[in-house]
């Protein structure tokens, strides 16, 4: 057990964890916290995997703007102040059952794959993964029509936002 | 390498082999050594924080032509050691109904967010926590947690001023994170790359004569982000009995208040680093690293005094007269600045170094200047506006 | 060294959670928790595959970093229908929001 395997089970345990809570907890802002919390182990796993900038802008997108606006939705939507009544649906057994036969199924189809216990190549040495992902972002011939197709889809759920949430005074 | 050249590197060697050598795996040692750097980084900020308390509140009182304090210790340096001791022998108060963990969650997460911000500052060319390229997009990161924390005080402390004003501090740090992050591209311009070290190692001429009105920028959405005034609407003691702070006693007061200040210094550092040079000085860093330590501390210090002399000086901002001038001034002159300075680069990459200076300055002059013409005129319109309905409401009478 | 097994059972598992959590809550805002969940895990296999393939196809990340645009602009927009739905019915409980306009 390398060092590496360690803390990449602790940490893949600890953002399970947190997963279960975000879904099963019955107040919704320890909810939201918890997704923080799963967030951030996620941004770990991508630092361990080496994508660095992904993990930054994980932290920067998602905690820093998603999960801000996910607490503030939860205070803007409460009937009471404080919500103790059990927050699953009438079905949630069949919630329940889809998604351990979609976790088994996705497990035991991954199985049978040939490249299921590769293991990771070296980085080539001074490869620079964010230097690289700029210049393909804004390549033509690589990625930049989604590039901008993101953009525009940015500001068209950024007009929409603002109009379906708008008050008239 | 002797000492005096790399004495990060020196001391962590001696000390993994006196690890090593007491039989532990080399591994372990590392982290250890690693762990201990970490706590030693973190004890000399904390002894520096002590000694921001007293530099605030001697140059505040400067500024309001008083003394401040010189009862404890020669010049009142006691006195913040003073301070601190008052705050813990304080009573820790949870209210009544507050979220128990959340509450007291939520000063610990807003220390760490600032102590986080030091592990990419580079003190000197061959001291830096860890040499990320993508050092300024961490320091936005860093801001997110600062920002999560402050949201989890004002909610859980069961009070309505609290939750007010955690919601405004909120707004206000989330809009100003949008022209931080676009001034914070203009260094990544000029120097190629996101890493602290590479901007540091390509300020041959200072960014901040290369664009000042990025400069300018990046210091009022600091400001900003850092919730002093002129933008401490969410913790005036007059507007909102001090916001999300209202419910925090002792120590957890301590943290947050602390917090900002060593907050604030660290972002006078980042000032420095991003557009005055960071630790070189005309060639001195080479000479030893503890200068170039020295260097970066006295930047960070003036950059300190700026953003103090900034709030002991204006008036506080309104929060719809704040958001307004984020939306509808920075953000859009911000994003501006960034395309032309894309532009003037791409074309003038090749020329002389002088024709680049001057090239780049003058695009910024060009930028400001017709930014405030509009705004000039925008508010002339308004003036009228508001000035013919007055006529017509005295002539009416 | 980890293999790449670790990183796809991870990311299942998270998703599993992420659907449960999508089809078994009451609360709308707790549905789009959920749809969070699955986002995330998608984005981890995305960028694993980046990783323990060709590291110089940079389409692992691209398609990571698109995913992120998509996940804010769908939170963004679904977090305002919810609030607007909230001060219509003053209700977000998924059951009780089953009538159309009369």
């Amino acid at each position: 057990m390398t060092a590496e395997q360690i803390i990449f089970l602790i940490v893949a345990g600890v953002t399970l964890a947190s997963a279960l809570l975000v879904v099963t907890t019955r107040n919704l802002v320890h909810a939201a916290l918890w997704l923080v919390a799963t967030l951030f182990g996620v941004a770990i796993i991508y630092a361990i995997l080496n994508a660095g900038f992904i993990a930054v802008v994980q932290v920067v997108v998602y905690i820093g703007a998603i999960a801000i606006l996910f607490i503030f939705a939860v205070m803007l939507t409460r009937r009471e102040l404080r919500d103790n009544t059990p927050q699953l649906n009438r079905n949630w057994w069949s919630g329940a059952l889809v998604a351990v036969l979609t976790f088994a199924g996705l497990a035991s189809l991954l199985s049978r794959w040939s490249g299921f216990s590769k293991t990771a190549a070296a980085l080539p040495s001074g490869f620079d993964a964010v230097a690289e992902l700029g210049n393909q972002l804004v390549s033509p011939d690589a990625f930049v029509l989604p590039f901008e197709v993101a953009s525009v889809l940015l500001l068209a759920a950024m007009v929409g936002a603002v109009y379906v949430a708008f008050t008239r005074k | 390498m002797n000492f005096w050249n790399d004495p990060l590197k020196i001391a962590a060697d001696w000390l993994t082999g006196i690890f090593v050598g007491w039989g532990m795996n080399d591994t372990a040692a590392h982290v250890l050594v690693a762990f201990l750097g970490v706590l030693i980084l973190i004890s000399i900020l904390m002894v520096v924080d002590i000694f921001l308390v007293w530099i605030e509140r001697k140059v505040v009182a400067r500024f309001q032509d008083r003394i401040g304090p010189n009862r404890l210790g020669p010049f009142g340096l006691i006195q913040p050691f003073a301070d601190i001791i008052k705050l813990m022998i304080k009573e820790d108060t949870t209210p009544d109904g507050a979220d128990k963990v959340v509450y007291n969650l939520a000063p610990m997460l807003s220390m760490m967010s600032v102590l986080i911000l030091w592990a990419v500052v580079p003190l000197a060319p061959v001291m830096l926590g860890v040499d990320l390229n993508a050092g300024a997009l961490f320091i936005i990161a860093a801001g997110s947690i600062g920002t999560l924390s402050i949201i989890m005080a004002g909610w859980s402390s069961n009070n309505k001023f609290s939750v007010i004003g955690a919601f405004r501090q909120v707004a206000v740090m989330v809009s100003f994170e949008i022209p931080m992050l676009a001034t914070l591209l203009i260094p990544t311009i000029f120097a190629g790359s996101m890493g602290m070290n590479a901007i540091i190692q390509g300020q041959d001429i200072w960014f901040v004569l290369l664009s000042p009105l990025a400069a300018l920028i990046f210091l009022i959405a600091a400001i900003a982000e850092l919730g002093r005034a002129p933008f401490d609407l969410a913790e005036g003691e007059s507007e909102l009995v001090s916001g999300y702070n209202i419910e925090y006693s002792g120590m957890k007061f301590g943290m947050f208040y602390a917090g900002e200040l060593l907050h604030a210094f660290t972002f006078g550092g980042f000032w420095a680093i991003f557009f005055f040079g960071g630790y070189r000085f005309f060639g001195l860093e080479k000479v030893s690293p503890f200068l170039a330590i020295a260097i970066v501390l006295l930047k960070a210090l003036v950059g300190y005094w700026i953003i103090m002399w900034v709030k002991y000086t204006v008036m506080r901002i309104r929060i719809d007269q704040m958001l307004a001038f984020n939306w509808k001034f920075l953000t859009p002159v911000a994003f501006v600045l960034v395309m032309v300075t894309a532009l003037m680069n791409a074309l003038l990459r090749e020329a002389s170094s002088g024709l680049y200076i001057t090239g780049m300055i003058l695009s910024n002059i060009i930028v400001g200047w017709v930014s405030l013409e509009i705004v000039r005129s925008m508010s002339r319109k308004e003036r009228e506006r508001v000035e013919g309905v007055k006529q017509v409401v005295e002539a009416h009478h | 060294m980890i293999p790449l097994s670790w990183y796809l059972i991870f990311a299942a598992a998270l998703f599993s959670v992420g659907l449960f959590g999508a089809l078994s809550r009451k609360n709308a805002v707790a549905i789009l928790l959920g749809i969070e969940l699955m986002l995330n895990a998608i984005n981890v296999n995305l960028v694993a595959f980046w990783r323990y393939g060709d590291v110089a196809v940079m389409a692992g990340q691209v398609f990571a970093v698109i995913v992120f645009a998509v996940a804010a602009a769908e939170v963004s927009v679904g977090l305002a229908l919810v609030i607007s739905v909230y001060r219509r019915r003053n209700t977000v409980i998924a059951d009780e929001l089953d009538m159309l306009k009369w």
